[in-house]
């Protein structure tokens, strides 16, 4: 059993490397219930394969993560999602020749509880209308926000406990953006944990209450979301000025 | 309520006529042979398409697990049981046969999918040149002679009963939730694996399915022909099984039905033209695939096979 005040997530000294090249070099963080914790960081800073190493998608080479009072090295990916870790990954990876209804039905696939399934496909479609009236589209035919917003709806139907979003605005329209941002204050609120990876670090510490920016591998700045729109070196280098 | 009473109407008058039509003499010995092939290469078209189609992984080489399920069966029929057991043991014959196939599928599978892309394609092919060598050096069941002695206990009636049963299975496993996986593994591997797909097992799994059937075919074409070689099983026939996946459309049961029957029938009418057959044959694929890249059905279904509830999904769209 874990400890009241223990975190949900807590990522610590993680190395990943891909081939001779570090992508970690021995991050540590956490992510406690209920909060919504950003990632920022410019390409390349290994914001997504921290992501990947969460989700057990890539080999860690030294470290640990443990979720739940779990050490995810044990798992494998699917096993990962049942656990209660969603995930909706950098580039959306829908599913484009399915229709959109199918794409959710495809994340309900590990999940038993029928009922609860079909209160979910309404929780999905509440927050995205949008969805709803595109249900029987090919996913492949949506537009970028729309994707977008089947991405996280399908990541919502896996109803982890803690989710995880891969550059949610990237490729979208400022409007669709702040759409997106709000569904996630939404969802959060509603009480689900979110660790969200952006290279929009505007967009993403105003919802956030904790960030981290992450420089070549290496965890650089720290603090809450009002002490990191505060300093200088993240405004220099993030918040333009 | 029910709107596909006439379905298993239709499926059990083909089967009265399967059996009656041969009977009767009304079809001759030489129609009724093509019709037989035309079903073993449903069969194996279904089978390959699971993989290849549903699941988009590239095997080339179907031919091997045919090989087995053919040499097991025969192996069977002809030095195990009694010539006269012959038309009792038949079905259990070709399951086992079936089951030869299987295993050697899940040897293949083990370590193929332990990596991604294009390995599968590499492994299956060795695969098939390994068969075909092996069974050239088993002098005890004919080389590269080939073995005889099998009865024809292959009949219309029974290919009908086997192409049904693969059109079934292959059906509900890929409309099953298990089934839903193997399509989420096609579209994209990291998110199937994202919504909780234990994407190699369901490969494995399909994989062993998909040469579960070609083994059956196997079984059905040695006792249809009652004499088989090492050389009816080269990457040749494997080629063949790929080319009427692609010409009916991947991810397509109808499709597959479609191509294995027109390629089969086709090069068959083509048959007068000798040598010339397999430069028309290619040429007319060729041409289709220019103009039809995606196969004759290309991912679609026909309404029959589709699920009640995809079918009442479509009519709310376009109502």
């Amino acid at each position: 059993m874990m400890t009241p005040d223990a975190p949900l997530l807590s990522v610590q000294d993680l190395v990943v490397s891909y081939g001779n090249i570090k992508a970690l070099r021995g991050i540590s963080f956490e992510v406690h219930e209920g909060e919504i914790v950003t990632l920022i960081g410019a390409n390349g800073a290994g914001k997504s394969t921290t992501l990947r190493a969460i989700s057990g998608l890539i080999p860690i080479e030294d470290g640990r993560i443990i979720f739940d009072g779990k050490d995810l090295r044990a798992y494998p990916p699917h096993r990962i999602v049942e656990l209660g870790i969603s995930h909706a990954p950098e580039g959306r990876g829908i599913f484009g020749t399915l229709t959109v209804m199918e794409n959710l039905k495809l994340a309900t696939y590990a999940r038993r509880d029928k009922d609860e399934i079909q209160k979910d496909y309404r929780r999905v479609f509440d927050l995205f209308p949008r969805l709803e009236e595109r249900k029987n589209q090919i996913a492949g035919t949506l537009s970028g926000g729309e994707q977008q917003m089947l991405a996280v709806g399908r990541a919502l139907m896996t109803r982890g406990r803690l989710m995880l979003l891969d550059e949610p605005s990237m490729g979208l329209a400022p409007i669709l953006v702040q759409e997106i941002f709000r569904v996630l204050q939404e969802i959060n609120q509603a009480g689900t944990t979110i660790l969200l990876v952006e290279q929009n670090a505007h967009m993403a510490l105003q919802v956030a209450s904790r960030g981290y920016v992450l420089e070549t591998g290496s965890i650089t700045v720290q603090g809450t979301t009002q002490a990191l729109t505060k300093d200088p070196k993240v405004k220099e280098a993030y918040l333009g000025g | 309520m029910n709107r596909r009473w006439w379905l298993p109407l239709i499926l059990a008058l083909l089967f009265l006529l399967s059996i009656l039509l041969p009977h009767f003499g009304i079809l001759n010995l030489y129609l009724q042979q093509v019709l037989m092939y035309v079903g073993i290469n449903i069969i194996l078209t279904i089978s390959l398409n699971l993989v290849n189609g549903y699941m988009g992984e590239f095997s080339v080489g179907h031919a091997g697990f045919m090989a087995i399920g053919a040499y097991i069966s025969s192996l069977l029929t002809v030095w195990v049981f009694p010539k006269s057991w012959g038309p009792f043991v038949f079905p259990l014959v070709l399951i086992l046969g079936g089951l030869g196939a299987a295993l050697a599928g899940l040897i293949v599978a083990f370590p193929s999918f332990k990596t991604r892309g294009d390995y599968l394609a590499i492994v299956t092919l060795a695969f098939n040149m390994i068969i075909k060598s092996v069974l050239e050096n088993i002098e005890a069941i004919g080389g590269p002679r080939g073995f005889m002695g099998m009865s024809k206990l292959t009949n219309v009636a029974w290919v009908y009963v086997w192409v049904l049963i693969t059109i079934f299975a292959i059906r509900n496993f890929v409309f099953s939730a298990y089934g839903r996986g193997i399509l989420s593994i096609r579209e994209d591997e990291v998110a199937a694996e994202l919504v909780s797909v234990n994407t190699r097992q369901t490969k494995i799994l399909a994989f062993v399915i998909s040469s579960f059937f070609a083994g059956i075919a196997g079984g059905l074409f040695a006792h249809v022909l009652q004499f088989i070689n090492p050389r009816s099983f080269t990457i040749l026939k494997s080629t063949d099984v790929l080319v009427m996946v692609y010409l009916g459309g991947i991810g397509s049961i109808m499709g597959s039905i479609l191509g294995a029957s027109i390629y089969t029938i086709l090069l068959e009418l083509l048959r007068p033209l000798g040598v010339w057959r397999w430069v028309v044959g290619p040429l007319l694929l060729v041409i289709l695939m220019v103009t039809r890249p995606r196969g004759i059905m290309g991912l679609r279904e026909a309404r029959w096979l589709l699920p009640a509830e995809e079918v009442q999904a479509d009519a709310a769209v376009t109502s």
